[in-house]
């Protein structure tokens, strides 16, 4: 295999592993800050044991959000050597950024949380945690800039063999950043309210500590509840958006081959690549297409046709990961709309809280799925429209890539395995008696 | 050219900070096999780094962002081209990272031992691989102007740079072992003495030899014969490493543990002030090595980076001096979390 394709499964690799335990994180930090802000208010003794019960599987997936993420940072120069030179000059700054105004703040205060019970107040103790859910979210705001300019680049000028800036707020500002910013932490907060309800479930089943994980089950809930429906509406927003920013990216998500008006939706359909059409297509919904891309049943939509065979992305992937997310945050909505009407009886709704437990893997699913869609959609660009991934990267020998590529695998899998056996013991033994 | 240049010093700057701070961290987790005599001297030895590795670490991902932001080219040469001992080091920090939080978790010997192993091979390695690539660097790395890598990783194993690994990798040892001094009681404080005075006759010597090995391998010492004002920098930084030895003595472990501070921040700045305006040079074609000049970002980017950075750094300094206050008290058994 090629380095460049070496390269690309590598980064995929590590980047979506990476991004398992960032959106818990992002998540659970300020459910956590809110349990302790309640405890610190309260006085309540069950906020305390919330806050250490939730604390300690937060602490296990951040571990490994913080080691999977050292060796992003690095990526870029040791496999993308020839797109670090093209766009550091823009890129690099917003990684360095998030490195200096985030991370420092997050990394450092999280040694004060763990080890500082005894040593500042209750009060600081409880801000220590405000804050660590703030610098994350704040280096979230900087990487999916620096993402969202990998998608919809703004703001430079082809200068010296090379892109510079010339309008970093432009970066910051623009459409796409925004929009893949809500999006992203939307992703996170339903995943982490899922998180919190399916471990309840499982405690509501047993009939144990059942006043502790009601309460944790209704503050994800309303969590949950208002992120899923947000993000079914700003999703939609993110589509639309792509018929201006990625025309090739949208068609691809529909399976749309011929530029057509009143353009259908179809819900069902296999494409072919190869031949330029969709081997099968079940339900066209007239106009639907057009209707979400364009608010208006009779827009054009343009088709993969029109754009040049070698600028297309590999359809099946991008149109298949699409739907599976848009599928499963409509079940988001569903499961948090019912839950809601059965949050004063949960534990007569056995086949509910079974179901909830069952889904604590799918939003999982679904954020991996929205990465897919983001990033193969994009291909074969790594910039859109002025680089190609193909000259991108590093002039190393595959041999190289393949072994650090095998080694992600091996410590990556390891790693996920362990942390995924002590955050499943720690949350079946339920919470502390404090 | 000016901006450029004080660019070069901030790089210069953050990998310093990050040798003095993660630098302890690395020299405790290789101590760890040979101080850690039963749990409990281990656990101890674990939480004294606990609420402060984390924070350490981000000055190296800080180090790495700042070059990617300022010096493009450096960040895309210098990384694909020491590709193998990079993703070594960053294997060995995985390693190291996670082996905190697990090493806890289960209460069973085999599981601890899995992590013990861990914890000090993920600090060991970084240790001596930092001082090889360091050395590596000064000496020069043969690569063309295609940035393309002439070696593999044995070439970067030649006598420089093992001498680099070694000098590294005491500096740490002793600067960990002083980290042990301040936060520890009874036994394995003596032990975290003596291996502080043990340790630095070695690093002495090192030290003198690779002093040495510069002026024959390298060219770094033309920037000091060209303005011999610099020869200061170097004056400091053997006055640290005696004054480490003086403070021992006197038993006053702060002050010893800031001066070995000193020492590894006056060892890096050594080599920084030496290679500059170079910052990663090729030994087999001169003309192609990165220089400040030839692979900065352009100037609005250097300048609105220039601004956070001295807005950020120091803010970023006052809380982990707060931090670090928090935490400098010795340990007992009531502060062990992992
Ligand atoms: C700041 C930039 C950035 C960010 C935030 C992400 N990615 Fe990305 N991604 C890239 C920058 C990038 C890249 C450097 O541009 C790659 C490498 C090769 C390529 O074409 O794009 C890429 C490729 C890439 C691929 C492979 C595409 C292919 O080769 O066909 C996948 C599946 C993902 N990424 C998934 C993710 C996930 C799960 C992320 C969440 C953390 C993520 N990306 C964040
Ligand atoms: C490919 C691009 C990415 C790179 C290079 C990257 C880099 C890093 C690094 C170096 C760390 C460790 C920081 C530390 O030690 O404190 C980290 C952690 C983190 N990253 Fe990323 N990251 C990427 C993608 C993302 C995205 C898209 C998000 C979210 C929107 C994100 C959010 C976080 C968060 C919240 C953490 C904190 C640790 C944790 O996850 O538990 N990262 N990342
Ligand atoms: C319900 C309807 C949804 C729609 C219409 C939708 C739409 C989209 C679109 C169009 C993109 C691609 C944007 C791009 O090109 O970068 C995307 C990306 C993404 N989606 Fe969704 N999405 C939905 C639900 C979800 C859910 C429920 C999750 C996770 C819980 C999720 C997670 C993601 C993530 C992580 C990305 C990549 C980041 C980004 O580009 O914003 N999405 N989504």
């Amino acid at each position: 295999m090629s380095v460049e394709v070496l390269s690309r499964l590598q980064f995929a690799a590590a980047t979506m592993f990476h991004f398992l335990f960032v959106p818990l994180t992002l998540g659970l930090s300020i459910l956590i800050a809110y349990m302790e802000t309640m405890y610190v208010k309260t006085e309540d003794e069950t906020y305390l044991r919330m806050t250490k019960f939730w604390g300690k599987l937060f602490l296990i997936n951040f571990a490994l959000g913080i080691v999977t993420g050292i060796t992003l940072e690095f990526q870029f120069g040791t496999n993308w050597s020839r797109y670090s030179a093209y766009v550091g000059d823009i890129f690099g700054s917003l990684l360095a950024i998030e490195a200096s105004v985030a991370f420092f703040l997050e990394s450092t205060l999280i040694g004060v949380w763990v080890f500082g019970w005894n040593k500042i107040s209750k009060k600081a103790h409880a801000i220590v945690m405000w804050l660590i859910a703030f610098a994350g979210t704040f280096s979230g705001i900087w990487i999916i800039a620096a993402n969202a300019w990998m998608q919809h680049p703004v703001g430079y000028t082809i200068r010296n063999g090379r892109a510079e800036l010339t309008d970093f707020f432009a970066i910051l500002t623009q459409k796409f950043a925004i929009l893949e910013f809500f999006h992203t932490i939307s992703a996170a907060y339903i995943l982490s309210s899922f998180f919190i309800m399916g471990i309840s479930a499982y405690h509501l089943l047993k009939k144990q500590n059942i006043e502790f994980f009601t309460r944790s089950f209704k503050i994800a809930l309303v969590l949950g509840l208002v992120f899923s429906f947000f993000e079914a509406f700003e999703g939609h927003l993110h589509g639309a958006d792509l018929a201006e920013s990625q025309p090739a990216k949208l068609a691809a998500l529909d399976a749309h081959w011929e530029t057509s008006k009143k353009a259908p939706m179809y819900l069902f359909a296999i494409p072919d690549q190869e031949n330029e059409r969709n081997i099968i297509e079940i339900g066209p919904i007239p106009g639907m297409l057009s209707l979400l891309a364009h608010h208006d049943i009779n827009a054009e939509v343009i088709g993969l046709k029109d754009i040049p065979k070698d600028e297309r992305p590999p359809v099946l992937i991008t149109y298949s990961a699409f739907k599976i997310m848009v599928g499963l945050g409509f079940y988001f909505c569903l499961m948090t709309l019912l839950g809601w009407f059965f949050k004063d009886r949960l534990t007569e709704k056995t086949w509910y809280l079974k179901m909830l437990m069952l889904s604590i893997p799918l939003p999982y699913i679904a954020i991996e799925m929205g990465w897919i869609v983001a990033e193969v959609g994009r291909q074969p660009w790594i910039v859109y429209g002025i680089m190609k991934t193909s000259d991108a990267v590093s002039p190393i020998t595959s041999g190289q890539v393949l072994t650090t590529l095998i080694s992600f695998v091996l410590v990556y899998g390891l790693l996920g395995a362990v942390g995924f056996y002590l955050i499943w013991t720690n949350a079946r033994k339920g919470p502390d008696k404090v | 050219m000016l901006i450029e240049s004080i660019w070069f010093f901030i790089w210069g700057l953050l990998w310093a900070v990050f040798f003095m701070t993660d630098g302890f961290d690395f020299g405790v987790g290789s101590l760890y096999p040979f101080l850690g005599k039963n749990e409990n001297d281990k656990r101890v030895m674990m939480n004294s780094l606990g609420p402060l590795w984390d924070g350490n670490e981000v000055w190296l991902i800080t180090a790495g962002g700042v070059t990617f932001a300022a010096f493009p080219k450096v960040y895309a040469v210098m990384f694909s081209t020491l590709y193998s001992p990079l993703m070594i080091i960053l294997f060995a920090l995985i390693l190291r990272g996670v082996s905190f939080e697990f090493r806890g978790k289960i209460d069973n010997p085999k599981w601890k031992k899995i992590w013990d192993i861990c914890f000090v091979v993920g600090s060991f390695t970084p240790a001596l691989l930092f001082g090889v690539a360091f050395a590596n660097i000064f000496q020069g790395i043969p690569f063309d102007g295609n940035g393309v890598f002439h070696g593999t990783l044995f070439t970067l194993l030649n006598p420089y740079g093992l001498l680099g690994g070694a000098l590294f990798l005491l500096l740490f040892l002793e600067h960990g072992s002083l980290w042990l001094c301040i936060k520890t009681e009874g036994d394995l404080y003596e032990r975290a003495v003596n291996a502080s005075e043990k340790i630095w006759p070695f690093l002495l010597f090192v030290a003198v030899a690779f002093l040495f090995a510069t002026l024959f391998t390298t060219t770094l010492y033309n920037n000091y014969f060209a303005s011999p004002a610099l020869f200061i920098v170097i004056l400091i930084t053997v006055a640290a490493l005696m004054g480490t030895r003086f403070f021992i003595n006197k038993r006053a472990f702060f002050k010893a543990w800031f001066s070995s501070g000193l020492t590894i921040a006056g060892t890096t700045f050594f080599g920084i002030i030496g290679l500059f305006p170079n910052m990663f040079p090729s030994s087999m074609e001169p003309e192609v090595s990165l220089t400040a000049f030839n692979a900065s970002s352009s100037p609005l980017t250097l300048k609105i980076m220039l601004t956070i950075v001295v807005i950020v750094i120091p803010v970023v300094i006052a809380y982990q001096v707060w931090v670090y206050n928090l935490f400098k008290f010795k340990i007992t058994d009531d502060d062990l979390e992992y």
